[in-house]
């Protein structure tokens, strides 16, 4: 009887320390579902959901904060990916939140007064220029986000609407003709 | 006789091979323009390094390949450049892409072109000799030859030459195989060198007799050792690469690996001639053998050259007044082209023209009935009605995992298909879907690693900022300190010397005295005696006068 006892509390003590040392070692830094959120997010850096970029809306997301329709860049798709991802309902989008047509940025160089205020607002560094010199977009790395519009004093850049080429366009789904019930 | 090997599935459709082989290959006239694309070929489009209005010889290269998967492209005649601006091309899409017009001026005027001797060439020369040339995969793949040519040292079993043309219709390979067999052999010869592979085997369908003859005996008069001529079951898609590979050496090439790995490279038997000619000739692909076949008075293989407008190709060939639409390729994996405008390039084979009688419109589909006819003809082993499943409801993971990218696209499940499906449509939009979402991934990817690091990059000039900062401060307080102890050692060192004077002037004064009064005359002493006198009376009389008084002026 009492040997048992001793049995139980020896284990109990082993398995406590055994754990204990687990919650150490394999401590989790930060929360995981923020980087599975993040990774579902477009990273265009908008702020239009109201978040200061992309990490800030999935840590929203993951507290219950924020609901998860608020992201246009990412589309219809975004949401049932989040939807899923989440367990929870899927939401239309709400308000005048609505996904455009993909675009970059476009400076045109003989307006621009290289003030640079347009480059400390890109979140990905995709604007080149100096003060009192051009400025120019790396089409490349534009995620289309807007944030440079409005700080620019005399308004010489606007969003180009990337056009279907050879290179991105792609096979639509079939459109299937139905056919009518033979009679 | 060696034994060969079969895929799973395959089909039989009707061949129409017999309306394009009656007549020997004929060398097409010399076009009114030329509009070349300079996207031929997988990988990078090529960049125009021609002027508008400039005068171009035949074979002078006008578009430089970009980047390491890339090709060049020539002028096919000699001619004026009459621009370079966005045409309709031979693409699925339908859409325009960049060309340079020339308009040929009739004399054909070669560049200085000369071959070289591939056997006292290094492989690395040849190589980028092909890649100079513009060689690339002529069976339609378009992939440049000198990277396939490459096998990364990797010990080469096989080298396959394909000559198996098993689409209907098309008879290109099959009347080159016929009439330049020898120059075949010798390009295959030399991709077998550059490959060092142990032996060749050239694979051709049994609906050819005459070009597996032609072959035979070429290889016997060469003398090829090593070279195998090999006769195939006729059966679609035998000349699928992976298929052929297995057809004559039984080896399946896995998914997601290259046949390379495997020890076997495949070449289709255009692209060896070609080689051939490149090399050996110093001959850019200018030209391909092109069938042109279907709703034609005379269906037969031109040589053509690239850039040529589909419309003066079909004029050749004898335009039917029920044409309604042209197929590059065959009818089983062809594009259809948006219009007659568009040229011919290094990836067509073949030029189909349709009316509704050759090629009624398909019949409405109806739905899957899961017969699973599709599957046991794909040539790939995959279930094409689960994709098919998957594709329509856009689950496009699932249809990953049922190895949709290991579909060829090459028709024969639609082609069984009871219920008129257009399978094949829905495999390249789920592909196509799958490769844009990862393009986008790559994308996200990319802006979040550069926000991060723009963040990083902020954070960093902050701190560096502050520590800045709080450095000056540091210093200018350490500067002031030591000014005021600067100061006070200054103001120190100042009474110190002032002291110092005065005890020097002290002890100036103890130790000397005045020399003017030694030695003086009686006279003088008289005259000081008498003055000292007078002082002292004026003393006493200022002393009774008043003290405020001043004293009276010797």
């Amino acid at each position: 009887m009492i040997s048992a006892l001793w049995v139980m509390i020896a284990l109990s003590v082993i398995l406590g320390i055994v754990l204990g040392y687990a919650a150490i070692r394999f401590k989790i830094e930060g929360n995981p579902l923020v980087e599975k959120i993040d990774a579902v997010l477009p990273q265009t850096q908008c702020g239009q959901c109201g978040h200061p970029g992309c990490k800030p809306y999935a840590e929203a997301i993951a507290k219950g904060e924020s609901d998860i329709n608020l992201c246009p860049p990412g589309g219809d798709e975004g949401i049932h990916k989040l939807a899923d991802l989440l367990g929870v309902e899927y939401k239309p989008f709400g308000g005048d939140a609505k996904p455009k047509a993909k675009a970059v940025a476009f400076i045109d160089e003989q307006t621009c007064i290289g003030c640079t205020l347009c480059i400390q607002a890109c979140p990905v560094d995709a604007i080149v220029g100096a003060a009192k010199q051009m400025h120019t977009i790396i089409a490349s790395e534009c995620t289309g986000c807007e944030l440079c519009l409005p700080p620019c004093p005399v308004d010489c850049i606007s969003m180009d609407t990337i056009a279907e080429n050879i290179n991105n366009w792609k096979w639509q789904h079939p459109v299937i003709i139905p056919v009518r019930a033979v009679a | 006789m060696r034994a060969l090997h079969t895929f799973h599935g395959g089909v039989h459709p009707s061949t129409h091979k017999a309306e394009s082989t009656r007549t020997p290959i004929r060398q097409a006239r010399l076009p009114s323009q030329l509009i070349i694309p300079l996207w031929q070929h997988v990988g990078n489009r090529s960049v125009p390094i021609v002027q508008v209005g400039e005068r171009v010889l035949k074979g002078q290269k006008i578009g430089r390949p970009e980047g390491k998967l890339s090709s060049a492209v020539h002028a096919s005649t000699s001619g004026t450049v009459s621009a370079i601006d966005m045409q309709l091309v031979a693409h699925h899409s339908g859409l325009p892409d960049l060309c340079v017009t020339l308009i040929p001026d009739g004399q054909d005027e070669w560049i200085t072109h000369a071959g070289v001797d591939v056997t006292q060439t290094s492989h690395a020369e040849l190589r980028h000799l092909l890649r100079k040339a513009g060689v690339v995969g002529l069976g339609g793949a378009v992939f440049p030859s000198d990277l396939k040519t490459d096998a990364h040292r990797r010990q080469m079993k096989t080298l396959v030459i394909n000559g198996a043309e098993c689409e209907p219709y098309i008879t290109c390979d099959d009347l080159l195989m016929r009439e330049r067999a020898q120059d075949i052999l010798r390009g295959a010869e030399l991709l077998r060198e550059l490959l060092q592979a142990e032996e060749v085997l050239i694979g051709i369908e049994d609906n050819k007799p005459e070009a597996i003859a032609a072959m035979q005996l070429a290889v016997t008069q060469a003398g090829y050792r090593n070279m195998e001529v090999l006769c195939i079951p006729t059966l679609y898609p035998s000349g699928g690469a992976k298929q052929l590979i297995r057809i004559l050496t039984g080896i399946e090439v896995p998914a997601g690996v290259r046949s390379t790995e495997m020890g076997v490279q495949c070449f289709n038997v255009a692209t060896a001639y070609s080689a051939w000619r490149a090399l050996a000739h110093g001959e850019p692909v200018l030209s391909r053998i092109i069938t042109v076949t279907g709703n034609v008075c005379e269906a037969q293989n031109f040589e053509v050259l690239i850039g040529t407008p589909l419309d003066e190709l079909i004029a050749l060939a004898g335009k039917q007044a029920d044409t309604n639409r042209y197929i590059m390729g065959g009818p089983m994996m062809g594009i259809d082209l948006p219009s007659g405008t568009v040229s011919v390039t290094k990836a067509t084979n073949c030029i189909i023209a349709s009316s509704p009688k050759l090629f009624p419109p398909p019949a409405p589909a109806m739905p899957c009935i899961r017969c699973i006819r599709c599957a046991d003809v794909c040539p790939a082993d995959l279930q094409p009605q689960d994709l098919y499943w998957f594709a329509k409801s856009n689950n496009f993971g699932k249809a990953q995992e049922f190895n949709l990218a290991d579909c060829i696209e090459c028709g024969a499940c639609a082609y069984v298909c009871p219920s008129n499906i257009p399978l094949v449509q829905y495999y390249r939009y789920a592909k196509s879907e799958i490769h844009e979402r990862s393009v986008e991934k790559l994308a996200a990817d990319k802006a979040r690693e550069r926000h991060e690091y723009r963040q990083f990059r902020i954070e960093r000039e902050k701190t560096e900022k502050a520590e800045r900062l709080a450095q000056k401060e540091r210093d200018a307080a350490a500067a002031k300190a030591s000014f005021e102890a600067g100061l006070a050692a200054a103001e120190n060192a100042q009474q110190q010397s002032i002291n110092e004077a005065i005890e020097r002037a002290k002890v100036q004064a103890a130790t000397t005295h005045a020399l003017n009064t030694e030695a003086l005359t009686q006279e003088q002493l008289a005259k000081i005696a008498e003055v000292d006198a007078r002082r002292a009376k004026m003393r006493k009389l200022a002393a009774t006068a008043g003290a405020d008084d001043e004293p009276p002026k010797s």
